[in-house]
């Protein structure tokens, strides 16, 4: 494969000039004249509670306002994988800032002051916000109707409980695989919630025309999905898919925030209920925090044992979610990381117990890793501690146990080829694996930490991708996909796909945002799949076009349309070495016969791509039996850092992160990924820190006391290490790499404080404050006060669950 | 009451009320959209423009405050293609989704004017106002930092000493 031209080089993007010229247009900069409306919406102020009434006769006579929305003009229920959440909350409430109804007014002004005039009188409810109590037995139960709802048919919701989901995954023999351990350890550990923190907040611009036909404009990366959600929730109003059109512009960030349907079912009805004016429903920068999606909360409770040679004979993972009021979402995260809590070991004997959980917090949902990052803290966390207790080196356990192509998985499957042995190695050479760093000063002291990683998209096993390609002109032609460029470059990597099958150079490709009347089907832009999926349709897009032309060439000119091919924008042939003809003087027009008569004429062409080897249905005791997952992408990291022994500030000083790609299709754009994924990571590490009053209501719901990273706040130094081992059903060998870089970055910083101070932290942020509690002895759990990060307010290890029994 | 601005170099007359926001004539009343709403609050950057050549978040500035000044948004800066900054920002891949990236470029403009050897701490500090989730904001320092060269090396100026902070290696 070393004579591809196009792919494998660190093309500058397609769409970077536009960004930085200030062309670029998303949702809110769309202009829609004078006849735009603005909604505000009207949120719980409760965890729980039964909505009384709702009186709106104040609001609507505000002059300004247009309407006022709530769930009795669109009493629909609506979810990706289950239909667990009303478009307005009906009847009850299930978390601060829920939408119980919407003001439409002329101006957000108006808008605003009118949704503080709706009435809306409750009767409080019991609510639960920690997890031990949610699965208690005699918890307030946050969904009563749990056995109604419609769902996929790889969720197993327990109707009269909290439990929306239990994924297990059973393989050989528990007992016996920590009856041939020689080491076995146990502990529990807890990841909080998190918040995306795109840039760019929800937008959603929602027109009904006079016609009948509903368009919306949405911030989104997933347009299709939308546009299915919104068809199956408002089929009782007669509309269908036909009628029902999502334009995607540029998104501001997505990180998973932006994926299914949150907000935007709002926008949808709020349009059909003004019909002949559009609607923008834009969210502020608090509600982005607590009423789309979250990163949601686990309690992983880990037993781990191994033989004195380093085999990993068996492990019991129990993961407990908190996955907010509404998990239409995020139980699919739950089942993802259900599947997949070995890590990236063949360990022979496998207990999983992934547990959705309700509570009355605000809807968790997908975030960059998709569960990955939540039990990989705990779980590499485990691995160091395991291989310390036996005495061997944290990277030599790791490579002993390292997943090899044709393992076995947890659920049964072969894993894919996989450059895991070799990312580790790297990983520990370029780190300088052993050698401590000198500390800067005499309060300093500066210690490393390792992880390996794995990650798989998770996806239904019909998730398809597809492609529309065409031609101009000029021989310059545009790619039509729905796969959405939310930053990691994808319009650039399809345009490279097209460019080196077609050989029309990169610049003359035009690869745009996604509209449903108009461009192919994608699944959605999720699980770190689209360079592969997508990838897979434009390449075979484009390869039709490439037949088409041979045979307009072949049918003009009578060359033999195997002795064609392609060169600089040129049909060549193999036994006519002067023959020579330039796409753009046929690609529209087709070719000219001497009788005046032409051959050809546009060339399109179309590609398809569905993972037709996978399959959800397994057996629900073990999981044991299908194929849910296409392939995991896999990687190992490591980071030094600088403590300062005064404050408990962690000063990172290196980072290394090496991932196995496949086919890196565009360098510079996955050194992209790592050092933006990185950085997101070590914030969740470090100090992102999200917090909750004890009646629900989030505390930190802005960017002053909720802090991501600035410029200056990156490590010193971040060293990608890009592997290609290809994965033989992806585009020239790639597969996903744009989660996979933020996962391992709270197991590596955990371990390098153990070996920096000899202090181990088990629950997530490892803020400066936790470790310098710890320096000093003291238990954060003890005065960690009311404010939650999580939904533990007691001490984790304290927390055993009767989740056997439950009602 | 009516305020008249010079904005990218036209000077216009508009009627505000006096509690309107600059961030929301700009976009709203003056159709130049390359301001964005990211908080509202003066914590993001990306609504950033600048007034009479300094830097200032828009959501913060009342429209009334802008009477008789001229504000610059990224526009002004690519009227002949893309400058210098802008150049240099494309060639590193330095913006992924691009929703900072006007509030960025601006900033790093107005470093250059007012620093034309800025150290990569300078750098840094110029743009810490402007937050970006998406790049871990490496390829923009570097893009910033190979355009300063470039505009000294136009300008004919030396490059003063320092000792550097280590990148990425690629
Ligand atoms: S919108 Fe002005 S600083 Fe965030
Ligand atoms: S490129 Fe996305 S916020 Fe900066």
């Amino acid at each position: 494969m070393s004579d591809l031209k196009v792919i494998g080089k660190p093309v500058p993007r397609i769409d970077g000039e536009e960004r930085v010229v200030g062309a670029a247009q998303y949702v809110d900069d769309l202009d829609f004249g004078p006849n735009l409306l603005h909604a505000e919406i009207v949120e719980s102020p409760h965890a729980h509670a039964e909505i009384l009434s709702i009186d709106t006769r104040e609001a609507e006579r505000v002059p300004g306002v247009v309407k006022v929305v709530t769930a009795k003009d669109f009493p629909y229920t609506f979810g990706l994988y289950m239909q667990d959440r009303y478009i307005f909350a009906k009847d009850r409430v299930r978390f601060v800032g829920e939408q119980v109804a919407a003001v439409i007014a002329r101006d957000p002004a108006t808008a605003k002051r009118a949704a503080e005039r709706v009435k809306v009188r409750y009767r409080k409810r019991p609510f639960v916000l920690d997890l031990k109590e949610a699965l208690s037995d005699d918890a307030p139960l946050v969904h009563p109707d749990l056995g109604h709802y419609a769902r996929c048919p790889w969720f197993f919701p327990r109707a009269g409980t909290n439990i929306a989901h239990w994924r297990k995954t059973r393989r050989g023999d528990i007992r016996k695989g920590f009856a041939q351990a020689d080491f076995i350890l146990e502990d529990t550990y807890t990841v909080p919630r998190y918040a995306h923190c795109a840039i760019e907040t929800h937008a959603i611009v929602s027109l009904y025309d006079h016609s009948g036909r509903l368009t919306l404009w949405s911030s989104s990366q997933s347009p299709f999905t939308q546009r299915n959600v919104f068809a199956n929730a408002l089929a009782p109003l007669g509309l269908s898919h036909q009628d029902i059109r999502v334009i995607s512009p540029n998104v501001g960030g997505g990180f998973g925030g932006k994926a299914g349907v949150s907000m935007e079912i709002m926008g949808a009805v709020l349009g059909l209920a003004v019909k002949g004016h559009p609607v923008k429903l834009r969210c502020t920068r608090g509600q982005e925090f607590y009423n789309t999606y979250q990163r949601q909360g686990v309690l992983a409770r880990i037993k781990l044992g191994a033989t004195k040679d380093g085999r990993m004979t068996a492990i019991d993972h129990k993961l407990h979610w908190d996955a907010g009021a509404y998990v239409e979402y995020g139980a699919n995260v739950v089942n993802a990381a259900g599947l997949s809590a070995t890590g990236p070991y063949p360990i022979p004997n496998i207990r999983i117990d992934s547990i959705c959980t309700y509570t009355n917090l605000p809807p968790g949902g997908p975030y960059r890793g998709f569960g990955y990052s939540e039990f990989l803290f705990g779980l590499e966390s485990h691995v160091d501690r395991l291989a310390e207790m036996m005495g061997m080196d944290p990277v030599k356990f790791r490579r002993i146990n390292a997943i090899q192509e044709g393992d076995t998985l947890a659920y049964g499957g072969k894993m894919n080829p996989s450059g895991l042995r070799e990312a580790i190695d790297r990983t520990a050479r370029e780190i300088k694996w052993g050698k401590k760093t000198r500390p800067s000063g005499p309060n300093k002291v500066t210690g490393k930490g390792f992880a390996t990683f794995w990650k798989a998209p998770a996806m239904p096993p019909n998730a398809a991708s597809s492609a529309f390609l065409k031609f101009n002109e000029d021989g310059s032609l545009n790619v039509l996909i729905s796969g959405m460029d939310i930053g990691q470059g994808l319009l650039t990597v399809m345009a490279q796909v097209a460019s080196e099958v077609l050989t029309v150079p990169v610049e003359r490709i035009r690869v745009e945002t996604p509209d449903t009347d108009r461009n192919a089907y994608e699944w959605q832009t999720v699980g770190s799949h689209v360079t592969w999926g997508c990838g897979n349709a434009v390449k075979m897009a484009a390869e039709e076009a490439r037949d088409k032309i041979f045979t307009t060439v072949h049918r003009a000119h009578g060359l033999k349309k195997e002795d064609l091919y392609l060169e600089n924008e040129e049909v060549r042939c193999r036994t006519r070495k002067n023959f020579r003809l330039p796409l753009r003087d046929f690609v529209i027009n087709g070719i000219m016969l001497p009788n005046g008569q032409f051959r050809g004429g546009p060339i399109l062409a179309s590609g398809m791509f569905m993972p037709e080897f996978t399959s959800a249905l397994s057996d629900p005791e073990t999981s044991q039996g299908g194929k849910p997952n296409v392939h995991y992408t896999v990687g190992a990291a490591a980071v030094d850092i600088e403590i300062d022994r005064d404050t408990g500030k962690v000063d990172v000083l290196k980072v290394v992160l090496a991932v196995d790609v496949g086919r890196a299709i565009n360098p510079d754009l996955i050194r992209g990924q790592v050092v933006g994924g990185v950085v997101q990571g070590l914030a969740t590490a470090l100090y992102e820190d999200i917090r909750y009053d004890k009646n629900g209501k989030l505390l930190n719901a802005n960017f002053t006391d909720y802090k991501i990273p600035t410029a200056m706040d990156t490590p010193k130094e971040i060293v990608p290490i890009i592997l290609e081992v290809p994965q033989p059903d992806g585009p020239y060998g790639a597969r996903g790499v744009g989660e996979h870089t933020m996962i391992p970055c709270a197991p590596i910083v955990a371990n390098a404080i153990y070996n920096a101070l000899g202090l181990r932290l088990k629950s997530m942020p490892l803020t400066a404050e936790k470790i310098c509690l710890a320096m000093n002895g003291i238990d954060y759990d003890e005065v960690k006060g009311e404010t939650m990060g999580l939904c533990f307010m007691g001490d984790p290890d304290t927390y055993e669950f009767s989740t056997g029994k439950t009602r | 009451m009516n305020i008249t601005v010079k904005l990218n170099g036209i000077a216009q007359t508009i009627a505000v009320e006096p509690s309107d926001l600059l961030i929301d004539v700009i976009r709203d009343r003056l159709g130049v959209k390359s301001p964005k709403y990211g908080c509202g609050k003066g914590d993001c950057g990306a609504c950033t423009v600048l007034l009479d050549g300094d830097v200032v978040r828009s959501c913060l500035v009342l429209a009334v405050e802008a009477d008789g000044r001229e504000i610059t948004t990224v526009e002004a800066l690519s009227m002949e293609g893309p400058n210098d900054v802008q150049r240099e920002l494309i060639r590193n891949n330095a913006f992924q989704c691009g929703f900072c990236a006007p509030g960025v470029t601006l900033a790093a403009e107005e470093l250059l004017r007012r620093n034309a050897d800025p150290t990569e701490e300078e750098i840094r500090e110029a743009v810490a106002g402007n937050l970006c989730r998406c790049t871990g904001y490496q390829q923009i320092v570097e893009a910033v930092r190979t355009a300063a060269r470039s505009r000294r090396k136009k300008a004919g100026r030396k490059r003063r000493p320092r000792s550097g902070r280590k990148g990425v290696k690629s």
